[in-house]
């Protein structure tokens, strides 16, 4: 079977295209990559609509298309707290090309800035209009439909959000592990922790663990090492080209400090 | 398969291409419009020897659905100076910047979407604006020196 392109005007008529069985081309560089391999056949779903690539500001935050570039978010002032996940992902092509959206669908070692956005409580639009949490998309990927637009909150403290990669190889390595950490204050506690990261399993993960460890505490050398100490808890690192499990596991507490220390 | 006709501007021409179903600008460059100068190398968007200018952004023709340039505007290696070479050839030949000479079309375009939007970049710049590109016969100083030869005006425009 050949690969078949369908390029639709309108979102809605490439949500009702898409249907069960054809695969969306966003920024290319997961499946293009898979269409030079022979990997992807049959249908292939794009669409042009001006929706996708736009940025607008909405109530509490943003609503991002889902075809907005890792560069056009790293250009745009508001989403300054982004900048630092989106400059870390990929080489200058890849960051003009990989869109947000695509980021979401992303297989390890790749998915930062998914992570992130799963830190921030983003919601996701689907084709249908409903935005819906993003937990909610990580539990089945594979049946999430068309995403359009991601809203992620406007920060209330722009100290609140901070972001570590921990890559072999500089500029442009993939992450061996990245944290995403998400810390809210109320009277100097911490109150909705949400700590998102790569490299620990399969995807896209919320360090729960750490997160119960920061919840109602004071952002100090103390609850930080409990922190750092429970964040593989309940977690299976994957062995890779790039680590072991148990590396994984040795040294990400290790770099969770770092990143929670700079957030004091 | 049905092929799609494709109108687009190439190194400051307009050009027509027969581009098929799920072809990639890379492929159809190189056999469709004969511009070999953007290289195939990984094909999966890791090694930057395809570096191509769209409207002016440095992408990946590997990982850019040929059909999706219609109406846009390309910049290859093969656009690079005329009756005498670009500044950035001349840097990388007095550099010798370019040894096997694979990644150096890429490598070019690359240098070139920087200096277009930056012309007076640092070192760092220079290595961040190349990171996604490599040189596989790890050359990279000659490659970072000959940039900043053009950036510094040693080389005359």
């Amino acid at each position: 079977m050949a690969v078949i392109i369908e390029k639709h005007a309108t979102i809605g008529e490439a949500q009702r295209a898409l249907g069960s069985d054809a695969v969306y081309l966003g920024g290319g560089t997961i499946l293009m990559r898979d269409i030079n391999a022979g990997v992807v056949q049959g249908r292939v779903i794009r669409s042009t609509d001006p929706a996708l690539t736009q940025i607008r500001a909405v109530g509490d935050g943003f609503e991002i298309g889902a075809g907005v570039t890792m560069t056009a978010i790293a250009q745009h002032a508001e989403l300054a707290f982004l900048h630092p996940v989106v400059r870390a992902i990929g080489g200058p092509q890849i960051r003009n090309m990989a869109t947000i959206g695509g980021n979401l669908f992303a297989e390890p070692p790749y998915g930062d800035l998914a992570a992130a956005l799963l830190a921030l409580g983003a919601r996701l639009v689907t084709g249908g209009g409903q935005a819906r949490p993003i937990e909610e998309f990580f539990r089945d990927r594979k049946r999430a439909g068309l995403i359009t637009a991601i809203h992620v909150p406007r920060l209330r403290d722009s100290k609140s959000f901070a972001f570590h990669k921990v890559s072999r190889v500089k500029p442009k390595g993939v992450s061996v592990v990245s944290f995403s950490a998400f810390l809210p204050r109320d009277a100097g506690r911490l109150r909705g922790v949400r700590i998102g990261c790569i490299g620990l399993g399969p995807g896209p993960l919320r360090a729960f663990s750490a997160e119960r460890a920061l919840e109602g505490q004071v952002l100090d050398q103390a609850s930080i090492s409990r922190a750092a100490q429970l964040v593989t808890d309940g977690m299976e690192p994957p062995t890779d080209a790039l680590a072991s499990s148990w590396y994984r596991r040795e040294v990400a507490g290790v770099h969770l400090k770092r990143l929670l220390e700079r957030m004091i | 398969m049905a092929l799609k006709p494709v109108t687009f501007i190439l190194n400051g021409e307009p050009k027509a291409a027969f581009t098929e179903d799920g072809q990639n600008l890379l492929d159809m460059l190189r056999r469709g419009v004969g511009d070999l100068s953007p290289k195939y190398g990984c094909a999966q968007g890791s090694c930057g020897a395809c570096t191509v200018l769209i409207n002016g952004e440095p992408q990946l023709a590997c990982l850019v659905l040929a059909e999706a340039v219609e109406g846009l505007s390309l910049e290859t290696a093969a656009g690079l100076g005329n009756a005498t070479l670009h500044p950035l050839q001349e840097a990388f030949m007095q550099r010798f910047a370019a040894q096997c000479g694979y990644c150096t079309p890429g490598m070019l375009m690359a240098a070139k979407a920087l200096l277009n939007t930056n012309p007076r970049p640092s070192r760092d710049q220079v290595i961040e604006a190349i990171s996604g590109n490599l040189c596989r016969c790890t050359g990279y100083e000659p490659i970072i020196a000959a940039i900043l030869d053009v950036a510094e005006g040693r080389q005359a425009p």
